[in-house]
């Protein structure tokens, strides 16, 4: 077995340490030593989208990086995106009022991405949004209340801004 | 429908799900979440090779690993293997044999041979590169079409490679068909597509040695068949069988049954001692968990000169793969039988055949049987073309009318009145604006551009009562602060039966749906879980009547309190107070408080408590209906189908939570329009499956995915709430509503799809074949 190698990161705003061998991927770190369950595996091959998360503020996959990659940058997961524990994130409330989960397994993926993908483009157009959101695979809604929820979620955050 | 609930105060309405909160902040259960105190993992080996003997299997080095537990292979596990059968399936009927783990010879690519336990996931598979073994190919069995006549037999112990074969003759057939003005005939064949849940199957066992108890975690459909299959698997009561239920991430028919690796892990778990998790991985999912839809129909139709349906005799062929997850089952039997669906048909003939083949089991997949209305509807826009008339026209001269109902089909089902087929057709054409459309698409060809529209209607046997499927129960218990649990053996993967539930539960008894919380798995009671389209009638109705028995005793005890008369009471939103004078009320808590805490005070006779059990039994059949239409263009320079609208016009009777009934629709017309256009679990010659990741198991993504439109029709059922069951339907019709809207668009080619995926090769390869080119 290889050597431990030792790991520290900044996850949804505190610092985790731990340890692992060099193929000990992201995801796993952040799942089983982090306790950020919220990051799920879909395929362990970068398709899916279900294990995003975000890395210094870029969207990644978090099944196609080893631990190591990530040692000393400050990570974003979807447990990390509520203020508080009344309030959800725009994104998240707009995933709920427009029924934009179902089993919810994908739902932290997208939940990311979508936050990301409005980061970089605040007044999509469908077309973009539906582009954007492509990287992530749903089985369960048809992505018609994810796509849905992008744009509630899009004019709730320019609206904040604005206010 | 029930008369003694209040007035619907939340049945019908989008109320926001219970669910979400915890799921879209990452805070849901699922299996892999489950950590325990010494848990291993599991991970499996699995064939390279269709059909091969095992001719050497060494697993010591292997074992010798460090951090490797034990390593099993069939011989260590296969005494277990009389117990295997589920529920569904009758131990008298043929079936391949049982096994956990291949022992002696490799039957599909991905067939488990050899099982390793080791401290971690990483571990355990770094053994399987150790574990030597070597198989000596044989010829497999790969092309269903073929495989009843091969010599070479994928289960030798059974002889041969037919799995079943029902033939239905009618005589009455043969004088429709001889003064027919037209007899038409097509053979209709689907490709093999699989489930794909986002979360693969995965499941955590956990012996307590002594008291003989299994605790176990699974993602699974069907708590109630994990707890009576693993118990008969490990030879212990269903008392000692703790089955958890968490939140489950999809399933679509894939975790109705137990497969053979969550029986292994079940078994292991017990040898061991220690708890033992195993999470498929998406390549195991996708060449071993099941697989689907690969099945033909020759449909030979009589037709009269207006377009009338004489008559029709099928011949249906499927294949169940190596070992069919949950047991050989005759779903063609049903395709057939279901064949005439929505129209007058006449007199129908049927064979209904199933193979084995060298390659992943076949299992159920949302509307296991939806071969009959990718037949029928494919086959009645292909008798347009033939005879010359409008395929909306046709199907409008066909259909079942209001007056035509109650209507005995041919084929031995019956239906009720409460079905609206012709109300669907004409509610979706007026919704896609159909004549519109056909004029843009005159316009359109005349520009050398090619659009498309298809349609398909369907009646779908939802919710069916009988045998293991016909009941479900609710335990419903008003705590002492007037909050409600709920206890039932449902096993919602995505359908929002916590918020569904909660929602009748609510109107039934009087309260808020958020003071309701559903539990399903241990210490429910028994139940055939969610799938089928089963949850809304059968469990809901359950809820209800539970729901109904307290709230009569809760108005007793009231009425009681108040001195008022029980007539008098109404009860909402966890108060009860005297109609017309909200002022003299009285909580929920409050009645409750006294029904536990002070039972002294209860009317003479009232028995302590506020709970009350209720066990529904469902009528054979609750019938949905629906008609899809969707329209295409297709590029004939690239072969690309773009769909343009997309409209659903459905009747699920009384929706309980319409935003629901829509999530459920969208998703399986999405899972339609992956399986038309773009999935495909595609074998070699050699039985190699050529689709082992999500680059070439194509799942449709937002891109690939129009706009939906739902329109309602809603004729109550004879159920006690008026619904229907809906979670199949969407991928009923979605499949021969997007192939006739492409072979509509194919037509100037003079090209007959008959077959899909309708992906750009096959597209272009359609036009290449074309008459006028």
């Amino acid at each position: 077995m290889a050597d431990q190698i030792p790991l520290s990161m900044t996850v949804n705003g505190r610092t985790r340490r731990g340890l692992g061998e060099p193929r000990l991927t992201l995801a796993d770190f952040l799942r089983e030593q982090a306790l950020c369950t919220g990051v799920h595996l879909g395929c362990e091959h970068g398709v899916c989208g279900s294990c995003t998360v975000m890395m210094d503020g870029q969207a990644v996959r978090s099944c196609l990086l080893f631990a190591v990659q990530a040692d000393g940058a400050d990570i974003t997961t979807v447990e990390g995106l509520a203020p508080d524990e009344e309030t959800l994130h725009p994104v998240q409330e707009a995933f709920r009022d427009c029924h934009g989960l179902q089993c919810g397994f994908c739902t932290p993926g997208f939940v990311i991405s979508v936050a990301a993908f409005l980061e970089a483009n605040p007044d999509p157009s469908d077309e973009e949004i539906r582009h954007g959101i492509s990287g992530n695979l749903c089985r369960c809604t048809g992505y018609q209340g994810i796509v849905a929820a992008t744009r509630q979620a899009a004019a709730v955050m320019k609206g904040n801004e604005q206010s | 429908m029930s008369q003694s609930a209040a007035a619907a105060r939340y049945v019908g309405q989008s109320v926001k799900r219970l669910e979400d909160p915890r799921l879209v902040t990452g805070h849901g259960r699922y299996v892999d979440d489950i950590v325990l105190p010494g848990m291993l993992h599991a991970a499996f080996g699995r064939s390279d090779l269709a059909r091969a003997t095992i001719t050497r299997l060494d697993t010591v080095e292997a074992e010798a690993l460090d951090g490797v537990y034990a390593v099993y292979t069939g011989a260590d596990l296969n005494s277990y293997n009389d117990s295997l059968r589920a529920s569904l399936h009758s131990p008298e009927s043929p079936a391949p044999p049982a096994n956990m783990l291949a022992e002696g010879d490799v039957r599909f690519v991905g067939d488990p041979y050899v099982m390793v336990v080791a401290e971690s996931r990483y571990i355990a598979e770094d053994a399987l590169d150790l574990v030597e073994v070597e198989f000596e190919p044989l010829e497999a069995v790969v092309d269903y079409e073929i495989a009843a006549e091969s010599e070479h037999h994928v289960h030798p112990e059974l002889g041969g490679n037919l799995a079943h074969d029902l033939p239905v003759p009618n005589p009455a057939t043969d004088e429709a068909f001889e003064n027919a003005a037209h007899t038409i005939t097509e053979t209709w064949h689907q490709h093999r597509q699989t489930n794909v849940p986002m979360e693969t199957r995965g499941i955590v066992a956990s012996w307590q040695p002594h008291a003989g108890v299994m605790e176990v975690w699974a993602s699974t459909q069907s708590p109630h068949e994990l707890q009576l299959v693993g118990a008969r698997v490990l030879g212990i009561g269903e008392h000692k069988m703790v089955v958890h239920f968490g939140d489950v991430g999809g399933g679509f028919g894939q975790k109705m049954f137990l497969g053979r690796e969550d029986m292994a892990v079940l078994v292991v778990a017990k040898l061991l001692g220690s708890p033992v998790k195993w999470i498929e991985d998406r390549r195991e999912n996708l060449l071993a968990s099941n697989h689907a839809r690969i099945e033909q129909m020759t449909v030979k139709m009589a037709v009269g000169e207006d377009g009338s349906f004489l008559a029709a005799d099928l011949d249906q062929l499927e294949d169940d793969g190596a070992y069919p997850l949950g047991g050989p089952a005759t779903p063609g039997a049903m395709a057939t039988m279901l064949y005439p669906g929505p129209y007058r048909m006449g007199p129908v003939s049927w064979r209904a055949r199933t193979v084995y083949t060298n390659t992943c089991g076949r299992g159920a997949y949302r509307g296991p049987w939806q071969m009959e209305s990718v037949a029928r509807e494919q086959m009645i826009d292909r008798v347009a073309r033939e005879i010359g008339m409008d395929p909306l026209e046709l199907r409008r001269r066909n259909v079942l009318r209001p007056e035509d109902l109650p209507y005995q089909v041919s084929t031995g089902l019956h239906f009720e009145t409460t079905i609206s087929p012709e109300q669907t057709l004409e509610q979706a054409a007026e919704m896609i604006g159909y004549d519109d459309f056909r004029a843009e698409q005159a316009a359109a060809r005349e520009q050398g551009r090619y659009l498309g529209l298809g349609m398909a209607l369907y009646i779908e046997p939802t919710s069916m009562g009988m045998g293991p499927l016909g009941t479900e129960s609710a335990m419903l218990r008003v705590e002492v602060d007037g909050h409600v649990n709920v206890f039932m053996g449902t096993g919602s993967h995505g359908q929002s039966l916590e918020t569904t539930i909660a929602q009748l539960v609510a109107d039934e008894l009087g309260v808020r749906p958020e003071d309701v919380t559903l539990h399903q798995g241990h210490g429910s009671g028994y139940g055939f879980g969610t799938g089928g389209s089963r949850s809304a009638v059968i469990a809901g109705s359950a809820a209800r009547a539970a729901a109904s028995g307290v709230r009569d005793k809760v108005v007793a005890i009231a009425a009681h309190l108040m001195e008022a008369s029980a007539d008098d009471l109404e009860v909402a939103d966890g108060v009860i107070s005297v109609k017309g004078t909200p002022a003299a009320s009285m909580t929920m808590a409050q009645v409750a408080a006294t029904a536990y805490q002070n039972s002294d005070a209860l009317p003479p006779g009232t028995e302590a408590g506020l709970e009350h059990t209720a066990r529904y039994k469902a009528p054979p059949s609750t019938h949905s209906n629906a008609c899809h239409i969707c329209t295409c263009e297709l590029d004939p320079g690239t072969g690309k189908v773009t769909l343009l609208r997309y409209v659903v016009s459905e009747d699920c009777g009384v929706l309980i939570n319409p935003m629901v009934v829509d999530g459920q629709i969208a998703g399986g017309v999405v899972q339609g329009i992956g399986g038309v256009l773009y999935e495909h679990a595609v074998y070699d010659e050699s039985g190699n499956p050529l689709a082992s990741t999500f680059l070439d198991y194509l799942l449709p993504t937002a891109a690939e995915v129009p706009d939906l439109e739902c329109g309602h029709v809603v004729v109550p059922s004879d159920t006690p709430g008026g619904h229907k069951g809906t979670g199949e339907g969407g991928a009923i019709g979605a499949p021969p509503a997007i192939f006739n809207a492409v072979a509509d668009a194919l037509a100037p080619f003079g090209v007959y799809p008959n077959r899909q995926p309708l992906d750009p090769n096959a597209v272009l390869s359609l036009i290449a074949s074309s008459p006028n080119s």
